[in-house]
């Protein structure tokens, strides 16, 4: 299956250590003291050419790619209706009057536990698909995997497949390098720009945003934003790939505290492809070799570079293209399929000793994933529910503390508050606010004089905000200090209620 | 136990299942591998260097003996600051000069004027009244509470802009508020005394109504304070009738105050303050909940109502 120039090749670029342990070899050969190599303090990176692969999970890889990059550019252009107090982008971070619209949601920063709770749920979802399938998201869904998938399509459509760009590498600099060079990085630079503009559609009405963009009108932060973007795509998408998910990437790091033995995982199975051999000497030797005819197509296609064979490590994403190559190369030779599949390491060993597998859905449904599912699901149900209960009438008290009460000159007791009433609705409403409790007291506003204090006032809120108040309550003299409560209530057909505790405070209070 | 092998390298192996060579160090059968870093690691750590030797030609950064090198941009926070406040001060620049503009009577008219004038009025507040008013503008004994609805001198705008102008009893002021209660020690008896304080606790419901002290108090108060005790405004003399006393309300209290009454005194802002902050800080004042309406308003805006408050 492979070229011998290809084979060359692939033990040309063996990982570090097994270099080192040649050059010991070598002393050792000449009778020398045994003294090992000074090792290299800086290793330079081995690019990584994978070779085009179809398959199933190629397919599915495909799918998700398509899925994820439209909702990324795609979700600021989607248009919702909300009337004319709000704006009709269907997702919105409003950051600079602290709004966050979702299609018909509105989150308010007070309501940021809802994003909490999705952030929650996102985490508990990652550990749920961790200890069922793995790095199923390191392998389909992560940005990094996506856009690397993405440039490595580009650098596949530009210089052609594996063997074609290991040729243009190692080739002097020749003019036609160059223009290849400059056109690739240029599509780089284009995606990767993009990719920074999309980000900040989510951040401003997005056809606005891209005409104070291209007319120079959008604010500084904008371009530095997309600046940065562009940046960190370019390099980490077109240059720093695998590197990311090998050096800089944590959650490599957690996932492996996340998988058990039941979790499932890519797995080379060595007792089925052990001791490796070619189908030449299999047909000379029958029953020596396994299954292994050491092609190398596993290696040849990961875009992590690593082999598998040498068993679970950092570097697997397990993206599972090596399982489409092997199949191919399985099914070309006439043996079966699966000599590396998706097994848990609790299977393989079962397997290796000769028994059956289990059913797929014994792997997946075991304690541990059943009871991440139930808290995600307990969470995501208890947001709904939040959700579809909220209100969006609110009343807020402070009372002055300084000075907590006012004598006035005919006996009778001042306090101040400051109530503030929150309308969460896109159109401005009357709200009418009322004393509960404390007799005899009235209120009047800032707006209005002591002569017209009532113990009911109408307020109009203006649509989608917070409107502070600033009420005197008066209690007539001899009233003692006492808690009471100040109720809201929405003049429309909502008729939406709220109520907050305060205090009334009084001379000789505290004495 | 380490390798006692001082030499380096020594004690080196080829680690099996990595194939990397260890340090050379082992501590209870721990081994450290010496996994070579990736290079472009190496070439960020040249750019932080590099990122570092372009701040410090750019930024303040090498301490000398009384002060550091400048950058060549030229940036202190000192300067910074600077900045910003003479930012702050060109935007509040149009609205001061409004409010310098309108006659404080008028202030109401505008509410976006009006608050502008009392956010400033309470920041000013904050460092020249709050010594003796207190931060919540409540007072305390012999300091008059501003948040009630008593007023010695008028609660008006411009009342309290004269007051905050002209001060009270603020000797070498011409124009200042002038009220000044006689000590009744030898003119009236401590029994005397002690009947008009009856009286005039009982015009607040305090005390019962003492006849020889409303004898008294006809003949020696009412003058000033009128005959139903209720004040006067044009003289700085209280309301003996209402809820508030600036010295206390108790029999004691006003007994001292008949026979040796205190003074307070108020100084004349006009000359420490600039006329656009005294406006606002009787803006603050008039907000705070006790404000009285200016009666007689000129309809004509340019005309300043000229009245002697």
């Amino acid at each position: 299956m492979s070229s011998p120039e290809e084979t060359v090749l692939e033990s040309g670029s063996a990982r570090p250590g097994e270099q080192v342990r040649a050059a010991i070899a070598n002393v050792n050969a000449d009778g020398l003291q045994p003294e090992p190599a000074r090792p290299r303090l800086f290793e330079k990176r081995k690019t990584v050419h994978n070779r085009r692969i179809d398959g199933p999970f190629r397919r599915f890889k495909w799918t998700v790619m398509v899925v994820t990059l439209a909702i990324y550019y795609g979700t600021p252009w989607i248009r919702w209706d909300r009337g004319p107090y709000a704006p009709d982008q269907a997702v919105l971070i409003d950051l600079a009057n602290r709004r966050f619209y979702m299609f018909g949601i509105e989150i308010w920063p007070h309501e940021f536990y809802f994003v909490a709770g999705l952030l929650v749920m996102a985490g508990i979802g990652l550990f749920l698909v961790t200890s069922a399938v793995g790095r199923a998201w390191c392998g389909y869904a992560c940005p990094q995997t996506v856009w690397t998938d993405l440039f490595q399509h580009i650098d596949r459509f530009v210089d052609g497949d594996r063997n074609a760009r290991m040729r243009l590498d190692a080739a002097p600099w020749t003019l036609n390098k160059v223009a290849r060079r400059a056109f690739k990085w240029t599509i780089y630079l284009v995606i990767s720009f993009w990719t920074g503009g999309a980000w900040i559609m989510y951040f401003a009405d997005a056809p606005t945003l891209t005409h104070d963009f291209w007319t120079g009108q959008a604010a500084p932060i904008a371009y530095v934003t997309v600046g940065i973007l562009t940046l960190t795509t370019f390099t980490l998408g077109g240059f720093m790939r695998e590197q990311v998910c090998i050096y800089m990437c944590p959650w490599p790091r957690i996932q492996s505290a996340m998988m058990d033995e039941k979790s499932l995982t890519v797995t080379y199975k060595d007792w089925r492809g052990e001791p490796r051999g070619s189908v030449k000497k299999a047909q000379k030797e029958p029953g020596k070799f396994g299954d292994c005819i050491d092609c190398l197509q596993c290696v040849a296609v990961c875009p992590t570079g690593i082999d598998i064979r040498e068993g679970p490590q950092i570097g697997c994403i397990t993206c599972a293209l090596c399982i489409d190559a092997c199949d191919r190369v399985m099914a070309e030779i006439g043996r079966p399929r699966g000599l590396i599949d998706y097994i848990t390491l609790e299977d393989a060993k079962r397997e290796a000793a000769g028994e059956p597998a289990r059913p797929a859905w014994k792997v997946l449904l075991r304690p541990r994933t059943i009871v991440y599912f139930s808290v995600w699901g307990a969470i995501g149900l208890a947001l709904l529910f939040a959700l579809g209960t909220r209100s969006h009438t609110d009343i807020s008290v402070a009372p002055d503390r300084n000075p907590p009460y006012m004598l006035m000159s005919d006996g009778s007791v001042r306090n101040a508050y400051t109530v503030k009433l929150r309308n969460m609705q896109s159109r401005p409403r009357q709200m009418k606010v009322a004393i509960a409790g404390l007799p005899g007291a009235a209120m009047w506003s800032d707006e209005m004089g002591r002569d017209a204090a009532a113990r009911e006032l109408i307020f109009t809120v203006p649509a989608d905000s917070t409107a502070p108040q600033r009420l005197y309550l008066v209690a007539p003299a001899g009233t003692p200090a006492q808690d009471f409560a100040f109720t809201v209530t929405s003049l429309d057909d909502q008729r939406e209620t709220d109520a907050a505790e305060t205090r009334f405070s009084a001379p000789g209070e505290g004495q | 136990m380490a390798s006692s092998d001082p030499r380096p390298g020594a004690g080196r192996r080829i680690d099996e299942p990595t194939g990397t060579q260890t340090v050379g160090h082992e501590w209870d059968g721990i081994e450290e591998l010496d996994t070579p870093m990736p290079r472009w690691w190496l070439w960020t750590f040249y750019l932080t260097i590099v990122w570092g030797l372009v701040y410090v030609v750019l930024y303040p950064a090498w301490p000398l003996v009384t002060q550091a090198t400048e950058g060549v941009l030229g940036w202190s926070s000192r300067g910074q600051l600077a900045e910003e406040m003479t930012r702050e001060s060109e935007r509040k620049a149009p609205i001061l000069a409004a409010l310098a503009q309108v006659p404080i009577e008028r202030l109401p008219e505008d509410s976006e004027r009006m608050r502008a004038a009392i956010a400033g009025g309470r920041a000013a507040f904050k460092v020249n009244c709050v010594q003796c008013h207190g931060a919540g503008a409540a007072g305390g004994p012999g300091y008059p509470n501003l948040n009630d609805d008593d007023w010695l001198w008028g609660g008006d705008l411009k009342a309290i802009e004269y007051t905050l102008m002209k001060g009270i009893r603020q000797p070498g002021v011409d124009e200042t508020r002038q009220s000044q209660m006689p000590a009744f020690d030898g003119i009236l008896t401590a029994e005397q005394i002690g009947q008009v304080a009856d009286h005039v606790l009982s015009l607040s419901g305090k005390a019962r109504p003492s006849p020889a002290g409303a004898q008294l108090f006809a003949d020696n108060c009412a003058l000033c304070h009128g005959p139903q005790g209720r004040g006067d405004r044009a003289l700085g003399a209280p309301n003996l009738a209402d809820a508030i006393w600036l010295y206390g309300s108790s029999r004691e209290q006003v007994v001292r105050q008949i026979r040796a009454p205190r003074h307070g005194v108020m100084p004349a802002w006009e000359h420490r303050l600039d006329p656009v902050t005294i406006k606002m800080l009787a803006a603050y004042v008039h907000s705070l909940g006790g404000g009285e309406d200016f009666v007689e308003v000129a309809a004509d805006p340019a005309v300043q109502v000229d009245e002697q408050p």
